[in-house]
């Protein structure tokens, strides 16, 4: 049972994970925390769900609905990022937060306030690994998760651009100044945010069948919670983060109840900050001046 | 005044009332995005004092505020020691845990999650509100211009130097905290005499987002700020009727450009001199 | 000297990790002199400061002010009892007028608890406001008092600075190299400036690259090499000392 729970708690985490990812790509490289991530999450089902209406099989939907989520992105780079440059960062968070209003009440007035689902994709075949019941579908969504997240590591890893973006991070200027391409940067962190964002959207409507223009706002401020506890400023942590919460979400509501599950999700969160601000893995701690 | 209007100035004045109850923290430069909590201490601990205890409305409002106020100053001390987006998602974790506090606890009393019904027979007047919205305009405007009104400006501009030139700011950072959950206790006391039916669900995040929004476009700076703010979110609605659905877009849209345009706000600290106002070549010379 | 001394530091330490910024550091600090503290760049002299005032805490020994102990003192505590300082970026307050910085300089000695609460005009004030307008005065800055002080010219803010520190008159007042950035007439200014607030009775230590004015004001100095101190003497002894030469010029090979 627990084991079971467990990994419901990692089906719901890798969302989290997802979106937490999201965030912490634009805070920890650009230092700019985009308040709509929870509703670039939502435009992705939303989006994915159109195509598949019009008839497009899902693996053609889902990247196709990643890639407008990563436009949506950059359209509040172009207003919210690169106006407010020189503002104190306090700015440009508000003007995501009227992205956010923006891209709910156009998503109300287009799609309609009901919830709705994916239609069924593929046969689902129960299995069991040990005392784990597990659905296919459960285990491809998962797998995509997986691979989607290990392939953004890598990339920032060990490739050039990747490379560019952590020089971006450290330090904007000396990046320019060492002939990193910071435009290039900046447009293709904004994309890969809106389409990671995007994708976990598609998952979770995919996993737990809702898809509404609300369905962003929880999971949103889940994600934010996330990529505080595990760290900031990294992929890794993020995901560790998105885990965590997911899991302890899971647990909570197994245990004790749906009642207790707001409760320990951000009483735990409460905590992490008092206690380790830093997050898990921390790289960004909170600022100790110098005189 | 129709019974819509009536309800639309009392929303103005809560929303008035609130804004102010951001501002205090913000006046020293902690973010706070979890006044609905404070807001939804009042609300019930007075609401339940004037339900269940009888208590006459003046003094329920006063201990729903001290008991929001309370909370507030023991989440005050913890959050010394946060900074920027940690200090808000904090109160953003506060706001959420108090909401699930009144929604799955107290149900006898409270109604829980179902929502407390039927406080009071009657709607208190809209100069409880008024009258308490003007108390603390007063109270700003006395506090911007003493020494310790200076010692929040010293402090929201420079912590470390304030420090260092003998201004004690854990008492002023914790008592702002404190003072601000009273206003907002006080708040959420009225709205619940006002419109006599709270529940959980009204103190929610985006709420406190809300204020909060009121404070950061209308001006962080002075205490008009929040009051512009406030008047401009709740007013600005009724002009746009037009719109109808898409005026949630239209102020999505009002948000990115008013950042774009001003992001200092719309009430910045200078306006507050009269010599803003004054064409320059009428000003004196220096 | 006087006999007791204002200001002791005893066996001083501080750490950064494995880091020794400050080693051993002995002091005594005698009331009403002029102190300079000298010595190359990163020799602990602005970590000496930040100890004092109670930034950062002593990894050991103690600090005195003559009988007080400072060493688990808050900051704010440290400046009520009457040590002030300016800082080696100046720090002001972005929304101040030149007025209001010396106001808020003084806001602690304001006794009553209402006092607080008050409009500023109409405070105690005439003692206070009397204190706060001589500052500004000793500084040449009663002219500016209406502007916003981070609109003022360099020399100037550095002076608002100053003002502020003096504004509570304070016993001690360590200054951190005030005249970086200045030209030689804001620099001769300055040391009138030093030399009016010494004239107040109070007792300055101030960290200075600039010899001009270590030789020009200070009665005493004190070197430090690697947060040690590696000499103290009066200006003549220490322009004759060795290991102070070597310090800054290397040695002779």
């Amino acid at each position: 049972m627990f084991i079971q729970q467990l990994f419901n708690g990692i089906m719901l985490g890798s969302t989290y994970a997802m979106i937490a990812i999201a965030f912490t790509l634009l805070l920890g490289t650009l230092n700019m925390f985009n308040f709509a991530i929870g509703e670039v999450f939502m435009l992705g089902a939303i989006f994915g769900l159109t195509f598949v209406h019009m008839g497009l099989p899902l693996s053609v939907a889902l990247p196709l609905a990643m890639i407008c989520t990563g436009v949506a992105c950059l359209v509040i780079e172009r207003f919210s990022f690169k106006p407010l440059r020189n503002a104190p960062p306090l700015i440009p968070l508000v003007s995501t937060i009227g992205f956010s209003i923006f891209f709910q009440n156009v998503a109300v007035n287009i799609w309609g306030s009901e919830r709705a689902q994916f239609p069924q994709w593929m046969e689902p075949i129960n299995f069991h690994i040990g005392p784990v019941l597990i659905s296919s579908t459960q285990l491809v969504i998962l797998g995509f998760a997986v691979c989607l997240m290990v392939a953004l590591d890598l990339f920032i890893q060990r490739t050039r651009l990747g490379r560019g973006m952590r020089a971006v991070a450290e330090s904007l200027e000396t990046a320019t100044i060492l002939g990193v391409d910071s435009r290039l940067i900046i447009l293709m962190t904004f994309f890969g945010s809106g389409a990671i964002a995007g994708a976990g959207g598609i998952l979770f409507g995919l996993s737990f069948s809702i898809v509404s223009p609300f369905m962003g706002m929880d999971p949103g401020i889940k994600g934010i919670a996330s990529m505080i506890v595990g760290g900031m400023g990294n992929v890794r942590g993020a995901i560790v983060g998105g885990m965590f919460i997911g899991i302890i979400e899971v647990l909570s509501v197994a245990y004790i109840g749906s009642s207790a599950r707001d409760f320990a999700v951000y009483g735990l969160v409460f905590l992490a900050l008092l206690l380790r601000p830093q997050g898990i893995l921390g790289v960004i701690q909170p600022e100790k001046e110098r005189i | 005044m129709s019974s819509y209007q009536l309800d639309l100035f009392s929303s103005l004045g809560i929303n008035i009332l609130l804004a102010l109850s951001v501002y205090c923290p913000m006046a020293t430069g902690q973010l706070s995005i979890g006044n609905a909590g404070f807001m939804a201490i009042g609300a019930y601990v007075s609401a339940m004092l004037t339900v269940h205890v009888h208590l006459p409305l003046f003094p329920s409002l006063i201990i729903g505020g001290i008991a929001a106020a309370i909370i507030g100053v023991l989440f005050g001390f913890p959050a010394l020691r946060l900074k920027g987006i940690f200090l808000a998602m904090a109160t953003l974790c506060f706001g959420e845990i108090v909401r699930n506090f009144f929604m799955n606890f107290l149900q006898p009393l409270t109604g829980g999650a179902y929502g407390f019904r039927g406080i009071g027979d009657v709607p208190i007047s809209i100069s409880w509100i008024w009258g308490w919205v003007a108390l603390s305009l007063v109270f700003f405007f006395f506090l911007s211009r003493s020494r310790l009104g200076l010692a929040l400006m010293a402090t929201h501009d420079d912590e470390t130097v304030s420090e260092l030139i003998g201004i004690n700011i854990v008492f002023l950072k914790v008592a702002a905290f404190g003072v601000g959950a009273f206003i907002a206790g006080v708040a959420g006391g009225l709205y619940a005499h006002y419109y006599l039916y709270i529940e959980p669900e009204f103190f929610n995040v985006w709420e406190s987002i809300f204020i909060a929004l009121y404070v950061i476009m209308g001006g962080m700076l002075t205490y008009w700020g929040p009051v512009l703010g406030a008047s401009i979110f709740t007013l600005l609605p009724e002009f746009l009727r037009f719109l109808q659905d898409w005026r949630g877009a239209f102020f999505g849209v009002v948000i990115i450009g008013l950042m774009i345009a001003r992001p200092s706000g719309l009430v910045t600290r200078e306006m507050l001199r009269i010599d803003f106002w004054i064409p320059y070549r009428k000003r004196r010379k220096p | 000297m006087k006999d007791t001394p204002l200001l002791t530091l005893k066996g001083t330490n501080k750490k950064f990790g494995g880091l020794v910024a400050v080693d051993n550091l002995s002091l005594k600090i005698s009331e009403g002199y002029i102190y300079g503290l000298i010595g190359p760049n990163g020799a602990g002299k602005t970590t000496i400061f930040n100890l004092i005032t109670g930034v950062y805490p002593c990894t050991s020994g103690s600090i005195l002010l003559e009988d007080a102990d400072l060493t688990s003192l808050k900051p704010y505590r440290i400046a009520r009892l009457g040590i002030s300082r300016t800082f080696q970026t100046i720090r002001l307050f972005p929304s101040m007028s030149t007025w209001e910085h010396v106001l808020i300089g003084q806001n602690f000695l304001s006794r009553s608890r209402i006092g607080e609460i008050l409009p500023v005009r109409r405070t105690q004030g005439s003692t206070l406001r009397a204190q706060a307008e001589e500052a500004l005065r000793i500084l040449g800055l009663w002219e500016v008092r209406d502007r916003k002080a981070v609109t003022l010219p360099y020399g100037s803010q550095r002076k608002v600075e100053i003002a502020r520190a003096i504004a509570a008159q304070p016993k001690i007042l360590l200054l951190d190299e005030p005249s970086a950035g200045m030209n030689i007439r804001e620099t001769e200014e300055l040391l009138g400036v030093i030399s009016k607030i010494h004239d107040l009775g109070i007792t300055i230590l101030v960290i200075e690259h600039d010899m001009r004015v270590v030789m020009g004001i200070c009665d005493y100095i004190v070197v430090l090499n690697f947060g040690r101190k590696i000499a103290e003497g009066t200006p003549m002894e220490i322009r004759q000392n060795e290991e102070v030469l070597e310090a800054y010029l290397g040695k002779e090979e």
